[in-house]
């Protein structure tokens, strides 16, 4: 229990660390407010944001004149510059939307016009010929494609610890393994209750993602629910990465963007996601209906997709609500801003969405315009094929050999990247954590020859039994 | 994808007559086989701290009968085979990982720094690594306290905490193995499962398992999902014959062997991959694809023990060593050879007519049980030999003689192997 934190009182509490409360806690530090960032996971970009495709969508078919379309775009726009800035990788790779019969050819013009009333006109139709020749290793059958050039490709991990290091360096407390219980309003005053004590503030902002509709309750709302809305993805091996290379798409459907074929910053394929509608907000085992499907609908993008290794199935769980936009509220008389609904966009999103919450605070009096830029962004290890990594890198090797020792030999990771993650502003708490800040279990042998290495340098570093990162603790939320 | 090479100007060069890939048993006794009838520079990478490969990590006895003719223990016989290997001139560098740069040049790194690698010949010899639960598609959740075998001997060597009860999946040589370790560290066996109807080990194993150990052994069954959220819970089981499924409390699996090949290097080099075995396709020299470029050890068999191994394997660099001092004109074409189901892979696979020396065996590997069968060679509907096989058992290797090579055409198509 933190006794001393009951004094301080923060301007803005903001309740979940995903990519979007990362954002807007970035946002909200640079401008000179003091800012708590909370979560009950023990890293940031534990939920959701860990579990998505990794798309920097254009919005080229978002719902024309929603929150949700401008949004869309404008984050595309934040999230590359700050992408080139903070040296997090990303990959203008483009996107084509595959027509495999007659309805979906048809379909294509009507995509093109969706496109430009979202403002985005660099789409282009291409016939089957030409959608060959960018691809060929596409299955039989498609009759043409709507080319979207401006799509891309961008590491989601880092792209959260990135905007995460950037808030704790401008004074954002963060803490994690803190779940907000419930809140008690005393004179302006917001005190909520956490798992690891009490903390008060003047605004919360609630960015709990799929908790999000929960705590809306608390503040005695009730303008959403969610729905937990599963998408199961196969992990392809590196090999695969030479079959595809623009992000394919299907004709979108009423209900779904559908299963897409996508390359990752890392040099895997991605195939998926499924969408499944479930109770359980916590769901995210794979199933064996789910993985049939994807290949089914995999082996008709790219047949040669399926005759690669697997290196991984994942499954993300999207917020879905029974309302087709983002669902963004301030409640200025109460402090209280929500951020909810962020669905299936949010990763692209994350930085138009705090620039948003910063305006919405500005309009309700807050004093908001100082810019703390002084540092500028944090620079991010390499971890893209498209980026120099530090083991090919002879010049950084000859100034420190701890990065030409390999720990992680699929991955190509080394022992001074793993020593520069635990030693990070954010650092690794979990072997997830791990992962997602080198990439070192993340290869084709799950482990096979680094996970000792990996688990003993991790329980080192933080001084404590490896029993409690292996899950051998007893607990097993 | 990648850009290209990286501060070419800055980077140093690695000037050998044979680079070797891979310090396992394969590139040890290649190496040691090559260094001893040619006396160039043969220098062993290594991306691991020890030398050795996979018997370095196996604190078991069981290695080296048929190459240095007496039980050793993993790590001893790793050693013996670097000591033979330094003693005949071999360098072994270690914690250097061999890697493919864009335009397709060899080049290795390590705390030493980045060189490209320049040598007239390159062995491959990376070895096979045990599929994990991942690559099974195995659905369910993503707990801790899922392994491989390897993964599961590196833990309890660290001293690394395993669980309390667990299951191994797999009933091959490595499968034993995976149980012994489990027991050295504690841990409870609760069955091994196998979706195949027998085990695939020797009778002797099975013995020890079933009336020492008193671990059920679970044939036909599969395991159709794992739960559990920080820790493995449990796992459910799925009778291959009847669909019944059953749930079984557990913290630790072991999925053990079903072996790849470590085939990323040979890929990204652009070495031709052979559909049944999945790693390079070789001549009886260990030749692939690339001019220069030699595949040997489970990279090329996966697997074989690891004396075997190491003996096919020297008898690849003693063919290596011979072409070194030879003046090297173009491969002769290679005639494919091609399985039949159920046979999974043939070694080698790539037949060059006129080629007389290259070692008297052939190895295959079964998917399927089977007693008093024979294995046909054939070319174009000719027979080119056929071989009795008194017991067929899937995961083990089989071996046969090697004359019908002499009988393949260079004007013909593929050869098969099959069953009858
Ligand atoms: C399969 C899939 C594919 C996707 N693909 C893409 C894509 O290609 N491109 C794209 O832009 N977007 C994509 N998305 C969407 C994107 O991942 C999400 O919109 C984004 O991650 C949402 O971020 P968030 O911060 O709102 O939510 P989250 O990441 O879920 O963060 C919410 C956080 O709140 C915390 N929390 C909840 N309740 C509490 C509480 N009471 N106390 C403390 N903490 C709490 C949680 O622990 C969590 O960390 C995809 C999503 C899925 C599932
Ligand atoms: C758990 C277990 C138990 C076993 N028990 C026995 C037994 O009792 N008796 C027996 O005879 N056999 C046993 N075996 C089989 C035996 O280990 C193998 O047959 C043998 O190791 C194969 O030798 P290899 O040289 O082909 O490959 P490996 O031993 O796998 O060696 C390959 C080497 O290449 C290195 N390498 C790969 N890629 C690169 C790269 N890019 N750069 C640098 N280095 C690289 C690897 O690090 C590795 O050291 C066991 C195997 C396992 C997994």
């Amino acid at each position: 229990m933190r006794a001393e934190t009951r004094e301080h009182l923060f301007d803005v509490a903001v309740i979940g660390a995903g990519v979007v409360g990362c954002a807007v806690a970035r946002d909200i530090g640079r401008r000179g407010m003091s800012c708590v960032l909370v979560d009950r996971a023990d890293d940031v970009g534990d939920a959701t944001s860990k579990a998505n495709t990794a798309i920097l969508h254009t919005g080229f078919d978002a719902e024309p004149g929603t929150l949700e379309s401008r949004l869309v775009a404008r984050g595309h726009q934040l999230l590359s510059d700050y992408a080139g800035e903070a040296g997090v990788a990303l990959e203008r790779i483009g996107a084509l939307v595959l027509a495999w019969d007659d309805d979906q050819r048809a379909a294509l013009p009507g995509l093109r016009e969706k496109a430009l009333s979202n403002g985005y006109g660099a789409v282009a139709v291409l016939d089957a010929h030409e959608a060959y020749r960018r691809e060929p290793f596409l299955g039989p059958g498609c009759l043409g494609a709507l080319a979207i050039p401006d799509e891309s490709i961008i590491d989601p991990w880092s792209t959260t610890i990135a905007l995460a290091t950037d808030a704790v360096r401008s004074g954002v407390d963060l803490r994690l393994e803190t779940e907000v219980v419930g809140v008690t309003t005393v004179a302006g005053v917001h005190r909520l209750e956490t798992t690891t004590g009490s903390l008060a503030a003047r605004w919360v902002c609630n960015v709990a993602g799929l908790g999000a509709d929960r705590l809306d309750n608390i503040f005695g709302h009730a303008e959403f629910h969610v729905t937990a809305r599963r998408g199961q993805l196969v992990v392809f091996d590196k090999m695969a990465r030479q079959l595809v290379s623009s992000i394919l798409l299907p004709v979108p459907t009423q209900r779904s963007k559908g299963v897409l074929v996508a390359p990752t910053v890392y040099g895997n394929v991605l195939l998926g996601p499924t969408a499944e509608d479930l109770d359980d907000r916590t769901d995210t085992a794979s199933t064996a209906d789910g993985v049939e499907q994807l290949r089914a609908a995999g082996s008709r993008v790219l047949p040669r997709l399926l005759d690669e290794e697997v290196t991984s199935v994942f499954a993300g769980l999207r917020a879905a609500t029974e309302h087709r936009d983002f669902q963004i509220r301030a409640y200025p008389e109460e402090r209280y801003l929500c951020v909810g609904g962020i669905r299936s966009t949010g990763l692209t999103a994350s930085m138009a969405i705090a620039e948003h919450v910063v305006e919405l605070l500005g309009s309700a009096g807050e004093d908001v315009v100082r810019l703390d830029d002084a540092s500028g962004a944090t620079r991010f290890p390499p971890l893209g094929e498209c980026q120099v990594r530090p083991y090919r890198d002879a010049a950084l090797i000859a100034t420190d050999p701890e990065y030409g020792r390999i720990v992680c030999h699929c991955e190509l990771v080394s022992a001074g990247e793993l020593r520069d993650a635990f030693e990070s502003p954010v650092p690794p708490r979990s072997t997830g954590g791990i992962r997602r800040r080198t990439r070192a279990m993340n290869g084709r042998c799950q482990g096979f020859y680094c996970a000792a290495t990996v688990v003993s340098a991790l329980a080192a570093a933080r001084g404590i039994d490896p029993r409690h990162l292996l899950g051998l603790d007893g607990g097993q939320s | 994808m990648t850009t290209g090479r990286v501060q070419s100007e800055a980077c140093a060069r690695e000037v050998a007559d044979v680079v070797v890939i891979g310090s396992g048993p394969a590139g040890l006794a290649a190496a040691t086989a090559i260094r001893r009838s040619h006396p160039g520079r043969v220098l062993v990478v290594e991306r691991q701290a020890r030398a050795g490969g996979i018997p370095a990590q196996c604190d078991h006895r069981g290695f080296g009968l048929r190459d240095l003719h007496r039980s050793y223990s993993g790590p001893d016989y790793s050693r013996a085979l670097a000591g033979q290997a330094l003693e005949a001139g071999v360098e072994i560098i270690t914690e250097t990982t061999a890697f493919i740069e864009s335009d397709g040049a060899l080049a290795i790194t390590g705390p030493a720094g980045l060189r490209h690698v320049e040598a007239a010949h390159v062995l491959l010899a990376t070895g096979a690594r045990e599929r994990p639960r991942t690559a099974r598609l195995v659905p369910g959740t993503r707990p801790a306290g899922v392994f491989t075998t390897g993964q599961l001997q590196q833990f309890v060597r660290r001293s690394l905490p395993v669980g309390s009860r667990a299951l191994v999946v797999g009933a091959e040589h490595v499968s034993f193995s995976a149980v012994l370790t489990l027991r050295e560290a504690g841990v409870a066996v609760r069955a091994m499962v196998t979706d195949l109807e027998e085990a695939q080990s020797l009778p002797v194993a099975n013995a020890v398992l079933r009336h020492l150990y008193r671990v059920p052994l679970m044939t036909r069954t599969a395991v159709v999902s794992l739960e559990g959220r920080r820790r493995l819970q449990g796992v459910t089981l799925e009778d291959c014959v009847t669909g019944a499924r059953l749930s079984v409390e557990v913290d630790t699996i072991v999925f053990s062997g079903g072996w790849v090949p470590e085939y990323g290097l040979a890929r990204s080099a652009g070495v031709v991959l052979d559909p049944g075995s999945g790693g390079p396709a070789v001549d009886a020299l260990g030749r692939t694809s690339r001019i220069g470029w030699f595949a040997a050890g489970n990279l090329v068999h996966p697997v074989e023990t690891a004396d075997s191994t190491a003996v096919q394997a020297a008898r690849v660099g003693a063919g290596m060593a011979a072409s070194l001092t030879r003046t090297r004109g173009p491969l002769a074409p290679a005639v494919p050879v091609r399985v039949a189901a159920p046979l999974a892979w043939v070694w080698p696979n790539l037949v060059r007519p006129g080629l007389t020396s290259g070692g008297d065996v052939t190895l295959l590997r079964t998917a399927e049980f089977g007693a008093q069968r024979s294995v046909r060679f054939s070319q174009d509907g000719r027979e080119l030999g056929t071989y009795r096989i008194r017991h067929l058992t899937p995961n083990r290797s089989l071996r046969v003689g090697a004359a019908w090579r002499n009988g393949v055409s260079a004007e013909g198509g593929l050869v098969t192997a099959s069953l009858h």
